[in-house]
């Protein structure tokens, strides 16, 4: 193991590294922790200037405004509204053409792989003006849809590369002996394949969505208003109108910030091995 | 009887052989038709709407209303002073978000013990990354906000002047980039803990006993075998570093005088921002910033091929 384990090293040391841990741990997290108190301080502290000091209460009413007087609860529920079918969907078609890529030699297979990840790295911004203009067209703009299919097209270039990466891991034994008892390709890939994906399944899934949950860009481009916007382009609107009440954005930015970190919480495992897919051979 | 089962059996066979033929074209249909189409084809219009001028609409009757006007959008970049600044600004980017690999490897090295509590840690380090950078840019706008913030306060105790960093048009930059390190870092991070996890015991003995340690044990015997997780990290990072967008539209937008601009923020700016519809320009832009990212991503495919083909 590397580095030493601190138990080899003297008392000293460990109760150094004992300490070490939550002070470094709080710095990191500064930003963080300030956001948070800020949060729960009442706007009469923030406008007597009291930023840091002892908070002359606990304004939870912080929370209730945002959730009362602004839109955040619709901003929510439009992003799950987006987030959701990107998960069902990218999934689903990443399986199969994780599935295409891994069992079968046909000779263009390397070209397809590669292209699902090539594209998976472009700068959003070659697509921007095309997929605006095409979303416009489809009369998709502003829609969930409009913005939940382009999420499902895009992060599939990512999702291949992790389905066919896993099902190339599986034993192809499998795959043969099922091919020799007579089984058809599509019931191999329903009862033999799938079944084993369970844990890239779930994998993928908080990944993808964390990814559009955090999404930015494709939320500005291609909705606008309270009726279809994401909660990142809703709470940057909303950053516009709240100059300086910082304790209505910390509240905000909490709110954006928990549904992934409570999804992160909840299947860490999962997250913590699609994140670092390759980082091991 | 014996020769019809026989021939039952080839067709069989034969019907099994066209069926593996045709079933991953089938798999791949509905993806790659996604894919072509919002993906593929659009890289295709991109390039090609840089020779255009068009404001982004349409004739009554449906037409396209561009002009083509050749290289001129490229031509005109050429000479643009923010363009100039954007490309720099994204030069910085690259340059300084390298820093996560070796403060994401620092902290990695820091938190591989076995200590009680030290999962919680882990997960607590990599927090950041999980958070939408829209929230990671307001954290950090608190932070360096003139006057109270915390930056602001610690440069004023330093210096005896604080330093309003997202409204100094020398520092701009650097500030965000440093709001963008926190999460890159964290994700290295992550990478690395990986990685360390996976590192063999019997060579870090082994070295042990021939009185490595230290730096040298370090250089020589972990990060040669560290180097999957570098690789992933170099990638992951130069992405991020050159997607960087969010954070430049949440802190700044691309303020103050346009200083803290980059490629893919001016783009948005010159094609859908308050400088009005001037996609053509806006995708010629796009198609400079492919290009770098083309780059990275040939050699990360070059290498990725060696290691398919190799196997």
């Amino acid at each position: 193991m590397f580095p030493r384990p601190i138990q080899q090293a003297s008392t000293g040391a460990q109760w150094l590294y004992t300490i070490a841990l939550p002070i470094a741990l709080l710095i990191w997290l500064f930003p963080l922790l300030g956001v948070a108190l800020t949060s729960l301080r009442p706007a009469s502290d923030l406008a007597q200037g009291n930023y840091f000091g002892m908070p002359s209460g606990i304004a939870w009413e912080n929370y209730v405004f945002i959730f009362t007087q602004t839109p955040m609860a619709k901003y929510m529920i439009n992003s799950l509204w987006v987030t959701i079918p990107t998960v069902i969907g990218a999934v689903s078609l990443s399986l199969m053409t994780g599935f295409a890529l891994a069992v079968y030699g046909f000779r263009a297979n390397m070209l397809v792989f590669f292209m699902f990840v090539a594209g998976n790295f472009v700068p959003f911004q070659i697509l921007m003006v095309p997929v605006r203009d095409m979303t416009l067209q489809l009369g998709m703009y502003n829609t969930w849809y409009g913005l939940a299919l382009f999420h499902i097209a895009f992060q599939t270039g990512f999702c291949t590369l992790f389905m066919r990466n896993f099902i190339k891991a599986l034993p192809y034994e499998l795959i043969e002996a099922a091919r020799v008892e007579g089984v058809s390709e599509w019931r191999i890939f329903w009862f033999i394949v799938l079944p084993l994906m369970r844990p890239a399944i779930a994998a993928l899934s908080v990944l993808v969505f964390t990814f559009i949950w955090n999404d930015f860009f494709w939320a500005t481009v291609l909705t606008q208003g309270v009726d279809s916007q994401p909660i990142t382009a809703g709470l940057s609107s909303l950053n516009g109108q709240w100059i300086a009440q910082w304790h209505l954005v910390s509240a905000g930015s909490i709110i954006a910030a928990l549904p992934p970190v409570a999804m992160f919480f909840l299947m860490q495992k999962h997250f913590i091995a699609g994140l670092t897919l390759g980082a091991v051979k | 009887m014996a020769q019809a089962s026989h021939t039952a059996t080839i067709r069989r066979t034969g019907g099994r052989l066209s069926q593996r033929k045709i079933a991953p074209w089938l798999f791949l249909a509905p993806g790659l038709f996604m894919f072509t189409v919002y993906v593929l084809w659009p890289i295709v219009e991109s390039v090609t709407l840089s020779f255009y001028d068009w404001n982004g609409l349409y004739n009554a009757d449906g037409a396209f209303t561009g002009r083509f006007v050749g290289m001129g959008n490229y031509a005109e970049l050429m000479r643009d002073p923010a363009f100039e600044t954007s490309l720099w600004n994204n030069l910085k980017w690259l340059v300084l978000y390298m820093l996560a690999l070796p403060i994401g490897l620092m902290i990695a090295i820091f938190l591989n013990q076995s200590v009680r509590g030290i999962r919680l840690y882990k997960s607590l380090f990599f927090f950041p990354f999980v958070i939408s950078q829209v929230v990671v840019g307001l954290m950090f706008a608190w932070f360096y906000a003139p006057n109270f913030g915390l930056f602001f306060l610690l440069t004023e105790w330093i210096t005896g002047k604080g330093t309003a960093i997202l409204a100094d048009p020398d520092l701009v930059t650097y500030g965000i980039i440093a709001a963008g390190l926190w999460p890159q870092i964290a994700y290295v991070m992550i990478l690395y803990l990986t990685g360390l996890n996976n590192v063999a015991p019997d060579q870090i003995e082994a070295a042990r006993l021939d009185g490595a340690k230290g730096w040298r044990m370090l250089w020589y015997v972990v990060l040669p075998q560290l180097r999957p997780a570098t690789f992933i990290a170099v990638i992951v990072t130069v992405i991020g570093a050159l997607r960087s967008f969010d954070l430049v539209s949440i802190m700044t937008k691309g303020g103050p005088f346009g200083e803290s601009r980059v490629l893919s923020y001016y783009m948005f700016e010159m094609a859908l921002g308050e400088y009005g519809f001037r996609m053509g320009y806006g995708a010629a832009i796009a198609v400079v910033l492919f290009l770098i990212m083309m780059v990275f991503i040939s050699g990360f495919i070059w290498k990725m091929w060696r290691d398919e083909t190799e196997r």
